[in-house]
């Protein structure tokens, strides 16, 4: 049983202390008085819940580690062979001359084998390749294990794939822009008179940071993946290719406008996410609404029955997304505290409803395209998808506990973001089980372990965000670096894990190109590392310096205890830079259009990553 | 037939997450929203903001100074050192948008990277220590990871009112220069904006309370002291809180800005008299530095009385501690004086 779920104890432990979490201490979830509970913090049931599921990465992350040493160290050792030896010479020294002409003639008939001249004449084969793509002979490498490779798809539109692709790198483009930029405002914590360039300094950095990757890598990247998956699973052409254009450029324009904006001092308001003042973020608006047209059309002329359900997920983050964006920025109920209000509601949907449900989306298509096997059940996407709706819509103002807001809109805010418990279970638990018996499958794909630890931070951040929202925990971390932790665990180590996953599943079926396998490994690790190393430093030293705070410390002092976690935050942000870059070449690799449209048994195929490898 | 399930009919779906959607927002964010906006009115004892305080908070916005520094003191007990009571609406009644293109200012914050700014006008009303600070904040808080505003300074032109020269320390100047830097209209500007953060006193007197969120600390046991004497609070954890950005950690104030209470004469007198009368009643009467400011309203009689005694006793200074007592007969005698 054990042995049939992939990384079977990671997924365990996660599910089993989220469990134990529910079952065992209620008190998380009836710990909402209106006075939080006194006492020490490490008795609070909340902070304790935080460390259980920062266990859980920890765990997950060490056995991911173990399984591949351990894996390194037996494929390097011989297996031991004396016994076997041993035994090997007393059975055939005392074998009867019957069972010797038994074995002989098994031998012979083992050995048969045909000329392959036979059936026809010795002129050199047409097809060199016939049935099999690919051979390896010495499988168990001990540096680098050989993962599975992916033939490209059929009867792809070479429009489609086009668009698709342009998608994919203008994503990453300004995932490498965006991130560089995060990167260097990283690095002002640690040197502040770096530079004295105003339109370089950190209060214009930060949204230019913020805003790029959220509109530019992640908002493109789900789009293009969008059209591939809405078109292919409805099972028609997409509506408008022209229309998928048009959109990449109003968004393109957007990311490049509003950054241009921001680094010249123009700012919407300073409100998170939605700095871009409002003409910009309208093409970014009309780009969407043209994207919603696009996907809504396909599905309107879809060759099925149904829709499958990621068209549900991608339909309604499209929708909410306009919606949300109109509700933030009409103007008439914005005065006084009516903003914070909206500033709530807007940056919370924003993360939840766009990039969170597209992403899901993706994943119920590309992880069963992936693993080659169905989503494990229909009705738990069904009651994720509706308990998303419902209860992440209400939970915006868990960004102002304590604030001069209504008390009622606060209270209503904690309990629901407890009730995410119940879409965030579903979807881990739908797709872990999907995951179950392909461990050997997780093993052997480079697209895969993106999913996985996706699917992984999925339970941990979002299971975190619910346990922030509660009043003792906010008491000890709002405003502190911790959420900065949050929001990158679940932004990157949710949807840029899943969105690369997805990626590496689709690369390489629409040309035909596989990165090369090593440099995808070196991706994973650098982008899983230094979030780790990026998250942890910044929720240990959030906790010091909350717990500074509430010491009555002066303020300094929380200033200059943050130093080494700032420092070693910088680190990690510069492992998971690095990936970046490679992700790019990476992608480029896949991408690149074949120069030849001709039949792939007349060329020479090309060469695998293994030989390039080999011939270093 | 139209089939009623809407994972077969996507008009039907389409129309329900939408529907469901914008009703939900309409019920948790605009109608709330609306709601406290109809009933929006700043306090009538808040000072609306001058045109000058205005451009100030564009610049405020447009350099992003909301990424790292809050105005909110919420009704919890650490949130004291930000402000005398917890935040009302009404404090923020004045926030609307700020013209055509660009929306009302966020100005609540999500991070306290730096301090929380709701009354920093209260805590540091010095125009002299926000520029230096704001030229290069490490000059007067060497801690600081803020960035530097360079931009927002210039050369001293002709027609620049000369008293707006900026003393900065040779450590921070470029070698060599001798430029005489002063401040651009814009980061005047933002100083004004700056100085004008301050709560708004409650028109019927009675503060909302901070919630009680932990018991109240036991008295440190009376027996550990003199019999007699009360135990005085942290002197130099207040001083890092209270004096320190003008003074100095190391004591020694700024040259030209902040004058030191190292060695100093009235630091080291016999009789504290008029030291703590400074720091009871305020101080300006040399012009070669900025004001100090009174902190009679600020401090209790122990804290000021354990702030003197770190100060005559720190840095090799030679004064003896007073006690709280002593504060409290000074502030009897000026406190008819202030009232005039």
């Amino acid at each position: 049983m054990m042995k049939n779920l992939p990384f079977g104890t990671a997924g365990r432990a996660g599910l089993l202390l989220g469990l134990l979490l529910l079952a065992g201490r209620p008190g998380v979830l009836l710990a909402q008085s209106a006075t939080p509970a006194e006492g020490p913090m490490l008795t609070q049931p909340a902070v304790l819940g935080m460390l259980a599921l920062l266990l859980v990465i920890v765990i997950g992350a060490a056995i991911v580690l173990v399984s591949r040493v351990a894996s390194l160290v037996r494929g390097s050792q011989p297996p031991s062979t004396e016994n076997e030896a041993g035994r090997f010479d007393e059975t055939v020294t005392n074998l009867s001359p019957a069972q010797l002409t038994t074995i002989v003639a098994r031998q012979q008939a083992q050995d048969f084998g045909l000329q392959g001249a036979e059936l026809g004449s010795n002129n050199p084969a047409r097809d060199p390749q016939g049935l099999v793509q690919h051979v390896e002979m010495d499988v168990h490498s001990p540096w680098l294990h050989e993962k599975r490779h992916v033939a490209r798809l059929d009867n792809l539109d070479p429009q489609l794939v086009r668009l698709v692709s342009w998608y994919l790198l203008c994503a990453a483009f300004w995932l490498v822009l965006g991130t560089t930029v995060g990167w260097y405002a990283g690095v002002k914590f640690v040197s502040p008179d770096v530079d004295h360039v105003a339109a370089l300094s950190f209060g214009r950095l930060r949204p230019v940071h913020t805003n790029m990757v959220f509109w530019g890598w992640t908002s493109l990247a789900m789009l293009g993946l969008g059209y591939f998956v809405v078109a292919r699973t409805n099972n028609t052409p997409l509506f408008s290719i022209k229309w998928g254009w048009w959109t990449l450029g109003l968004i393109n324009a957007s990311v490049v406008l509003g950054t241009g904006c921001l680094m010249a001092g123009i700012n919407n308001g300073g409100g998170e996410y939605r700095e871009y003042i409002w003409p910009v973020t309208l093409l970014f608006a009309v780009g969407v609404i043209l994207a919603l047209a696009n996907y809504y059309q396909t599905v309107a002329r879809r060759t099925t029955e149904e829709f499958y359900i990621s068209n549900w997920y991608i339909l309604g983050a499209t929708i909410w997304a306009i919606v949300l964006t109109v509700v933030a920025y009409l103007p008439w109920y914005q005065n006084g505290m009516g903003e914070t209000i909206i500033q709530g509601y807007y940056m919370h949907m924003g993360v939840g409803m766009w990039f969170m449900t597209f992403t899901l989306g993706l994943m119920y298509y590309f992880l069963p395209m992936s693993l080659n096997k169905p989503i494990y059940s229909y009705s738990l996407g069904v009651l994720a998808f509706w308990t998303q709706l419902l209860f992440y819509s209400l939970i915006g103002t868990h960004h102002y506990i304590f604030s001069p807001l209504p008390w009622w809109l606060q209270t209503i805010a904690i309990v629901f973001s407890v009730g995410m418990i119940i879409p965030v279970l579903a979807g881990t638990i739908n797709f872990l089980m999907t995951f179950k018996g392909g461990r050997k499958r997780v093993g052997d794909s480079y697209s895969l372990p993106f999913m996985l630890l996706g699917t992984l931070f999925y339970f941990v951040g979002s299971f975190q965000g619910s346990l922030q929202a509660l009043r003792y925990t906010n008491l000890v971390w709002h405003f502190t670096d911790f959420n900065v932790a949050h929001s990158h665990i679940t932004m990157y180590g949710i949807v840029s894990f899943m969105l690369w996953g997805c990626i590496y599943t689709l690369g390489p079926r629409l040309q035909g190109r596989e990165p090369r396998q090593a440099l995808v490994g070196v991706h994973f690790w650098f982008a899983l590392v230094g979030l780790l190393g990026y998250s942890m430093s910044l929720m240990i030293g959030g906790t010091l310096k909350g717990m500074s705070w509430m010491a009555g410390e002066p303020f300094m002092n929380s200033v200059v205890l943050m130093a080494p976690y700032w420092l070693w935050r910088a680190i990690g942000g510069t492992f998971m830079l690095l990936a970046h870059f490679v992700f790019f070449y990476n992608l480029v690799e896949m991408l690149r259009p074949r120069k030849t449209a001709s039949a792939p048994l007349a060329t020479t195929p090309e060469p695998r990553p293994y030989e390039i490898l080999e011939s270093v | 037939m139209k089939s009623w399930s809407p994972y077969k009919n996507h008009r039907l779906f389409v129309g329900t997450v939408f529907g469901v959607f914008v009703g939900l927002t309409l019920l948790i964010a605009v109608q709330p929203a609306a709601q406290i906006q109809a009933n929006n009115a700043p306090l009538p004892t808040a000072e609306a903001l001058t045109a000058e305080q205005q451009a100030g908070l564009r610049v405020f916005i447009g350099e992003g100074c909301v990424a790292c520094h809050t105005q909110q003191v919420r009704n919890i007990d650490m949130d004291k050192a930000w402000g005398g009571r917890p935040g009302i609406p009404a404090d923020y009644a004045w926030r609307q948008r700020l013209d055509v293109w660009r929306a009302t200012p966020s100005t609540l914050g999500s991070e306290r990277t730096g301090p929380d700014l709701t009354e920093v006008g209260e805590r540091q009303p010095s125009d002299l220590w926000h520029l230096l600070h704001l030229y290069q904040p490490r000059s007067v808080v060497a801690a600081s990871i803020m960035p530097a505003f360079p931009w927002l300074f210039e050369d001293s032109v002709a027609g620049t009112p000369a008293g707006l020269a900026l003393n900065i320390p040779a450590a921070w100047r470029a070698r060599g220069s001798q430029a005489t830097i002063v401040p651009t209209r814009r980061a005047q500007q933002l100083v004004a904006y700056l100085m004008s953060l301050k709560q708004a006193e409650l028109p019927t007197g009675s503060e909302p309370a901070f919630l009680a969120l932990s018991p109240p600390k036991a008295e440190p046991a009376a027996a550990l002291g003199t019999p007699g004497v009360a135990l005085l609070p942290d002197g130099a954890a207040l001083y890092t809180t209270h004096c320190q950005a003008c003074h100095q950690a190391n004591g020694e104030g700024l040259k030209g800005a902040f004058p030191p209470l190292k060695g100093s004469p009235v630091v080291n007198d016999k009789d504290a008299t008029l030291m703590v009368n400074i720091i009871l009643q305020g101080y300006n009467p040399r012009p070669e530095y900025g004001v100090m400011l009174p902190f009679a309203d600020k401090l209790t009689d122990a804290e000021i009385a354990a702030i003197v005694s770190h100060e005559r006793s720190a840095w090799g200074n030679t004064g003896a501690p007073v006690t709280a007592d002593f504060v409290k007969q000074l502030r009897a005698l000026v406190q008819p004086v202030a009232a005039l």
